[in-house]
C-alpha cells in the first residue's frame, strides 16, 4: 500500500475505538487528578457510537467520509469539552481530506494541519497551556518533517505526541477546568493531551 | 461508594425519567434527542424562550427549575459533562415562539463549546439566540491564566430573574440585559467537608483527609483556592464570606438577597448555621438582609459542603426575584 485509504481509515478508528475502551479507567483517572474524572467515559462512549455508525458506512468510502462520520458522531455522543474539541479535528481533517481515495505524506500532514488548527481556533489554547495542542503541535512539525513516507509520517507524529503529552506534566494548566488548580496541575499529565497520543499511536501501529 | 442505582450508564435516562412521571403537570420529557426537559406549555407565545442546561449530578439545577416564571427547558448532559449540541438545538426549537431564545451557560469549558455551537445552528435555522455566560465564582482568579471564573450557585438567580424578566413580556434583549445585570452583581464561594463520586468512576473525584476541608469548591469537587483543616462553622463562613463581600464590593447600606446553597449531602440544619453566621456578618457590616433562601439547589452529587451566595438588588432585581415562580423544585406567589 503507498498511501492511507479508506479502508486503512477505518481500520484505524476501530483500534482507537479499542484502545480507548481498554485505557478509558486510566484516561478517566487522569482526569480525575485535575479535571472532572470523566474523559475517559466521555470518549468511549463517543467511540463506541462510531464503531454502531461505521457499519452502515460503504466499503469503499473515502478517508474524508470516515473522517466525517467520526466527526459529527463525537460531537453529538461525547458532550464537555472532548466532544466540540475531537468533533472539529476530524471535521476540519475531513474537510482537508476531501474527496481523495489515499493520502499520501502530503495529504496526511495537510490533514494533521487542519485537525490541529480546528482544535487551536475552538478551544484558544496555545502550545504550553497543558492540553491537547501540546500533543498535536509537535506531532504536526514532526510528521511535516519526517519527508514522503507516510508510514515514517505517522510513526515521527505518534513519537512527537507521545513526548508532547509527557512534557504536559511539569505544566501550570491555563486553559480548561485543570487552570482553576494553578501550581497544584503540576506533577500531572493532561488528559486530552494523553488520548491524542493514543489515537497517534494507533494510527502509527494499524496496517 | 454505595449508590442507590440500577446500572451506572443509565443514571441519568432513570432520573430524568423519574422527574418527568412525578411533575407531569409542569414539564413534559423529550428524550430523542436524549433529555431536553420542557416546560408543560412551551412555547408560550410571544415569551423570550429560557434554555439553560450543563451535566447532571446538579440536581434540582437545572431540570428542577423548568416552569411559569423560570426556564422554559433545561438539557441535562451526561454526570457531569455538558450536553451535546444537539438536545441544546433541539430544547432551543422547542421554546422559540418567535420571541428568540436566551442560553444561560455556566462558565466551563464544555458547556460553553457545547452550547456555542447550539447557538450556531439555531440561528442558522433562523432562531433568534442570544447567550448569557454565568460566572459568579470568586474562588477563581479571571485573569489570562485560567478558563474564567465560574459559574456556580448564582446561575438560580440568574435563571430566576431573568425568567422573571420573559414572564412578564420583556424583549429578547431586554430579557438578556436582566440576566448580565444579575450575573454582574452575584458573587458565590464554595467549600467541601467530602469529596463525590461520579457513578461511573471506581473512586472520589478528589481525596480529602479527615480532618481536612477544600475552601473554594466548585460544583464538580474541583479545587479553588486552598485545602486547610476543619474548623468550626462560624470560622468556614467568615472564610467565604470575605472574598465575596471584597470581591464586588458588598458596601454599607446596600440590600442583598443570600443564598446558602447545600452540596447535596449537607443536612438542612447545618445550612441554617452557615446562614446564621452569614447573616451575622451581614449585619456587622450593616448590609440589609433583603431576602433568604437556605436549600440545596446547585449541588455535587453526595458531596458534603456548602456555598454562599450574595445577590445585590435595587427594587427593580427584588421584584423579579418576588415574582411568581412554579418549577418543581422553586415555587412562590402562585
Amino acid at each position: 500500500m503507498s498511501g492511507l485509504d479508506g479502508r486503512w481509515t477505518r481500520r484505524w478508528i476501530e483500534a482507537v475505538a479499542a484502545e480507548v475502551a481498554r485505557r478509558k479507567l486510566e484516561l478517566t483517572a487522569l482526569d480525575r487528578a485535575i479535571g472532572d474524572a470523566d474523559h475517559g467515559e466521555n470518549l468511549d462512549r463517543g467511540f463506541q457510537a462510531v464503531l454502531g455508525r461505521l457499519e452502515a458506512l460503504d466499503d469503499d468510502a473515502t478517508p474524508g467520509a470516515v473522517l466525517k462520520l467520526v466527526a459529527t458522531t463525537l460531537i453529538s455522543t461525547v458532550g464537555g469539552a472532548a466532544g466540540p474539541l475531537y468533533g472539529t479535528a476530524f471535521l476540519k481533517g475531513s474537510m482537508a481530506a476531501g474527496d481523495r481515495a489515499e493520502l499520501d505524506a502530503a495529504g496526511l500532514v495537510e490533514v494533521l494541519t487542519a485537525a490541529r488548527d480546528g482544535i487551536v481556533a475552538r478551544g484558544k489554547a496555545e502550545p504550553g497551556d497543558k492540553t491537547m495542542v501540546d500533543a498535536w503541535t509537535p506531532a504536526v512539525d514532526a510528521a511535516a518533517a519526517a519527508g514522503d513516507d507516510v508510514r515514517a509520517a505517522l510513526e515521527a507524529a505518534a513519537a512527537a505526541a507521545a513526548e508532547g503529552a509527557a512534557a504536559t506534566e511539569p505544566l501550570v494548566a491555563h486553559k480548561g477546568r485543570a487552570s482553576y488548580l494553578g501550581e497544584r496541575a503540576i506533577g500531572h499529565r493532561d488528559p486530552g493531551s494523553e488520548s491524542t497520543s493514543l489515537m497517534l499511536r494507533a494510527a502509527a501501529e494499524t496496517r | 461508594m454505595k449508590k442507590l442505582i440500577n446500572d451506572p450508564t443509565k443514571t441519568v435516562d432513570e432520573g430524568v425519567a423519574g422527574f418527568a412521571a412525578a411533575h407531569a403537570d409542569l414539564v413534559r420529557v423529550v428524550v430523542d434527542p436524549p433529555f431536553v426537559v420542557v416546560r408543560a406549555d412551551a412555547p408560550v407565545q410571544g415569551k423570550v424562550g429560557l434554555v439553560s442546561g450543563g451535566g447532571s449530578g446538579h440536581e434540582p439545577l437545572h431540570a428542577g427549575f423548568v416552569g411559569f416564571g423560570m426556564l422554559d427547558a433545561a438539557v441535562p448532559g451526561a454526570m457531569f459533562t455538558s450536553p451535546t449540541p444537539d438536545p441544546i438545538l433541539e430544547a432551543t426549537k422547542q421554546v422559540d415562539a418567535g420571541a428568540g431564545v436566551l442560553h444561560i451557560v455556566k462558565n466551563y469549558t464544555g458547556d460553553v463549546l457545547n452550547f456555542e455551537t447550539a447557538a450556531d445552528l439555531a440561528l442558522a435555522e433562523g432562531i433568534e439566540v442570544q447567550t448569557v455566560i454565568v460566572d459568579d465564582d470568586v474562588a477563581v482568579k479571571d485573569s489570562l491564566y485560567t478558563a474564567g471564573r465560574r459559574g456556580v450557585a448564582g446561575t438560580l438567580l440568574v435563571e430566576k430573574l431573568a425568567g422573571a424578566a420573559a414572564q412578564r413580556g420583556d424583549s429578547l434583549d431586554q430579557v438578556a440585559e436582566v440576566a448580565r445585570t444579575v450575573n454582574r452583581k452575584v458573587r458565590t464561594m464554595g467549600m467541601a467537608l467530602s469529596p463525590c463520586t461520579v457513578p461511573h468512576a471506581t473512586e472520589p473525584s478528589f481525596t480529602l483527609a479527615d480532618d481536612e476541608i477544600e475552601i473554594g469548591i466548585g460544583i464538580h469537587g474541583e479545587p479553588g483556592r486552598e485545602r486547610i483543616a476543619l474548623e468550626p462553622a462560624d470560622r468556614i463562613v467568615d472564610r467565604l464570606m470575605e472574598p465575596i463581600l471584597e470581591d464586588l464590593p458588598f458596601a454599607k447600606g446596600d440590600r442583598v438577597v443570600l443564598l446558602v446553597n447545600g452540596m447535596g449531602g449537607t443536612p438542612q440544619s447545618e445550612l441554617y448555621i452557615v446562614f446564621r453566621r452569614a447573616a451575622e456578618v451581614l449585619a456587622e457590616r450593616g448590609i440589609d438582609l433583603a431576602r433568604s433562601l437556605v436549600g440545596s439547589y446547585v449541588t455535587s452529587l453526595e458531596m458534603q459542603g456548602v456555598s454562599i451566595t450574595l445577590l445585590q438588588v435595587d427594587d427593580e432585581l427584588l421584584g423579579l426575584y418576588d415574582a411568581p415562580v412554579q418549577t418543581a423544585a422553586l415555587r412562590w406567589g402562585r
